[in-house]
């Protein structure tokens, strides 16, 4: 069983990524439950996404429990950080999304060494890099999500080719080759 | 047979066209609204008929219809859903029905996205209906057909009841066959049992109750309902929907033997309580919302732990940490400690919030500069509720309460001026009355609707005021305008929120004024035009035209930041251009690049 944690902002993709991972589990034969983020999160909230494969339980990963943590947004991987298992590693974006709290109230956003420091208490790895960067790169900022699929591929007990496979026939055919570059941009990094 | 990766309402749905649904209607709610989006695409070809009602009773009374005609039929809503709907349903019981009902009711604990938590297996029983409980999309896509089987054999509508967690929880699903052809529909005329006259209801309450006994005894052997015991248990932990699931679980990391028993058909019969109570020392009931099945279980059993002994939360969700240690605790195990970030970093909270772009923003903020601090804002169910952090949100308490609130602010006297708002949406789905009330009882307020052509919070479903239907075929388009004024309304005005002079006049037009006064604020919502292929240019802040005044910031656009002294856009512009109307410097333009 392998418990995968997908965080970040809403709208930035995080539900087409477990979808992508959850398609790809079935594809080659394994169980696998999920939990998503929709209804009013979705406007620019944090959101949580759930990806257990091999799993015949709930759709909830249990607190100390998941492999890997994707997280598409830095403060995300820190609010979340409970669910990681202290053998767990954490893939984290660099690339911040300030909160309007930030701009309005009091609280800072920390500092992202203050954030890394955090998370490496948590768990036993932490990869942080700037995934945002590599989704230009690949041609597109929206391609984050499969950029960072790429990134946990590596970890992942599923085959590089059946994810691609998956990602092709998941996002709009016109960006096919654009996905398929921030895969591999992910995965190298 | 294939498997697929399917979301719970994509199951659901699934389980529907298995079991040749014939008529599906519901108003989007979360968590169901998915249900009738994934059944969309077929409708044509399936030959099926499908609609985004009105509202939630209207749907479920359309649902009747078809069910008396013979057709299957399924109307689907969120809880709250339920309590707008709850007329018909409390009689449907009673006259019950002719080809299969369901009546999809997704509860959500926790209120991810909802008003409040309400427990609508409480409905089942107050209506005398039997009640399914998924635990899983894997077992609610079964369900379904089971469902219908079981409603035209009783004749009764059956609530199937998913959580949000199975609603929106994900597994892979065998799917299986579609059936061939058409189900003869004919309406058969039966005055005793179609028209509750009083003597007529008084003979269907009687024939309601004597199938109480039938039902129960059937869901005994049903496969949602199981008992398994272990030797040597001492306990025996009673679990319904989901929270079977997290027991499952929990119960693999301890040694100790356990009993359980899974509920996911109600009436529960008591054959299976006392059977799993003979066997073990204690009993432990858990389920998420209301004690229902506890308070049944208090009935036969003496040593019950459970939300009224205080071991289960009566507040929330349930996941598996929290179950197993409920678990281990009374079996006297060490509890599962979870290792929690060091403390001292202060994380900033990231609520949601309307988006960058959102002509909502852009009418609170015109609504607000005119009614001022001092005003009384009411206001409704919709993505617009997040205007409280624009300080333009005073109240909000069911779908259409804004314009009766507000009536009731201004029929009680407050000194203060009143002002409502209220989504198109809303409007036509129980907002109407509220506004013929306010006229006719001479009410003295402005009454804001915010008409971004969708009903944006749930997903982007169509509504009557768009002239298109669930499949997007074109259709008569009711107009917002005459509705209003058919209610009464002289003082109408209709404002482009992106043009904030034009918006602020009106309002103060409104404010001057006496009686009901009625703004529609027109503009599509940013995630459909962006999807219709608006395109608008970005901004941004010229440096050194910047006088760091934070005045755009305060907007609270979430494209908007400030950087050593200054404001500065990201690239989360949808570009409605508001922040550039409200520099008084001149600095915020369109980008060059």
């Amino acid at each position: 069983m392998f418990d995968l944690i997908i965080v970040g902002v809403g709208g930035q993709g995080a539900i087409l990524a477990s979808d992508i991972i959850g398609k790809a589990a079935v594809a080659e034969g394994l169980p696998v439950t999920g939990a998503e983020t929709h209804g009013m999160a979705q406007r620019g909230g944090a959101v949580e996404n759930h990806v257990r494969i091999g799993s015949r339980y709930g759709s909830m990963i249990p607190a100390g429990g998941a492999d890997c943590m994707m997280s598409m947004e830095p403060l995300e991987a820190l609010r979340f950080a409970k669910y990681l298992k202290p053998q767990g590693i954490a893939i984290v974006n660099t690339e911040r999304i300030v909160p309007v709290t930030v701009y309005s109230g009091k609280t800072p956003y920390p500092e992202l060494n203050e954030i890394l420091g955090a998370l490496k208490g948590v768990c036993k790895e932490v990869k942080a890099e700037d995934y945002t960067a590599l989704a230009r790169k690949a041609g597109a900022v929206q391609a984050l999500n499969v950029v960072m699929i790429g990134a946990v591929s590596k970890y992942l007990p599923l085959k590089e080719e059946t994810l691609k496979q998956v990602i092709a026939k998941s996002v709009p055919p016109k960006t096919v080759a654009v996905n398929l570059k921030a895969f591999d941009l992910g995965r190298d990094a | 047979m294939s498997k697929e990766f399917l979301l719970g309402n994509e199951a659901i749905a699934r389980g529907l066209l298995e079991s040749g649904v014939d008529v599906a209607t519901g108003y989007p709610g979360t968590p169901s609204s998915e249900i009738l989006a994934a059944l969309t695409p077929v409708a044509a070809e399936r030959g099926f008929h499908i609609e985004w009602s009105v509202n939630e009773k209207v749907a479920m009374e359309v649902a009747i219809g078809a069910s008396w005609a013979g057709a299957r039929s399924v109307v689907t809503m969120k809880h709250v859903g339920l309590n707008v709907a709850a007329d018909p349903f409390m009689t449907l019981s009673h006259t019950g029905v002719v080809g299969g009902m369901i009546v999809l009711v997704a509860d959500d604990p926790f209120c991810h996205s909802s008003q409040n938590e309400q427990d609508s297996r409480m409905y089942a029983k107050f209506a005398k209906i039997p009640c399914l409980d998924p635990c899983s999309p894997r077992e609610a896509k079964d369900m379904i057909a089971y469902a219908y089987e079981l409603s035209e054999k009783y004749q009764t509508p059956v609530m199937f009841r998913p959580t949000t967690r199975v609603s929106h929880g994900k597994s892979d699903v065998t799917v299986g066959e579609l059936p061939e052809g058409k189900r003869p529909v004919k309406f058969t005329k039966d005055v005793e049992r179609f028209v509750v006259l009083p003597k007529h209801t008084r003979a269907l309450l009687k024939k309601l109750n004597a199938k109480q006994e039938a039902i129960s005894k059937e869901l005994l052997s049903s496969p949602w309902n199981r008992l398994d015991l272990k030797p040597g248990a001492k306990l025996g932990v009673i679990a319904s929907g989901v929270s079977s699931k997290y027991v499952e679980e929990a119960l693999t990391a301890i040694d100790v033997p356990v009993s359980s028993l899974k509920i996911g058909a109600y009436p529960v019969d008591p054959l299976l309580i006392t059977r799993l109570a003979e066997s073990v020392d204690r009993v432990l009931v858990i389920e998420e919302l209301m004690p229902l099945v506890e308070e049944q279980v208090r009935m036969y059993v003496d040593d019950v732990a459970g939300k009224m002994t205080g071991e289960v939360p009566h507040e929330g969700e349930f996941d598996t940490l929290l179950v197993s240690n409920i678990i281990r605790k009374l079996l006297k195990l060490p509890a599962i400690e979870v290792r929690a970030p060091p403390a001292g970093i202060e994380l900033p909270m990231r609520p949601p919030a309307m988006c960058p772009g959102c002509p909502h923003r852009a009418t609170f903020y015109a609504l607000k500069s005119v009614f001022k601090e001092d005003a009384i804002f009411a206001s409704d169910i919709g993505c617009y509720t997040l205007g409280t952090q624009m300080g333009a949100v005073d109240t909000c308490i069911c779908m259409g309460a804004s314009i009766t609130v507000a009536s009731g602010l201004s029929f009680a006297g407050v000194p203060n001026k009143v002002a409502c708002t209220i989504g198109d949406s809303t409007f036509l789905h129980t907002g109407i009355p509220g506004l013929m009330n306010a006229v006719y009882n001479k009410a003295d307020i402005t009454v804001v609707i915010l008409d971004n052509r969708t009903t944006a919070m749930t997903g982007h479903q169509q509504h009557p005021a768009l002239g298109e239907t669930i499949t997007g075929e074109p259709t008569t388009e009711v107009s917002l305008e005459q509705m209003v004024k058919a209610c009464g309304v002289e003082h109408m005005q209709v404002v482009n929120p992106f043009d904030l002079e034009t918006t602020k006049a009106a309002f103060k037009s409104a404010y001057e004024a006496e009686g009901v006064k009625v703004i529609i604020a027109r503009q599509p919502c940013i995630i459909t035009a962006k999807r219709i292929g608006i395109k608008r240019k970005q901004y941004e802040v010229i440096p050194d035209l910047c006088e760091g005044c934070r005045r755009c910031v305060k907007f609270g656009c979430p494209a908007m930041e400030f950087k050593d002294g200054k404001a500065v856009t990201n690239d989360q512009c949808a570009g409605c251009g508001i922040c550039a109307d409200l520099c008084q410097f001149g600095a915020i333009k369109i980008r060059s690049r």
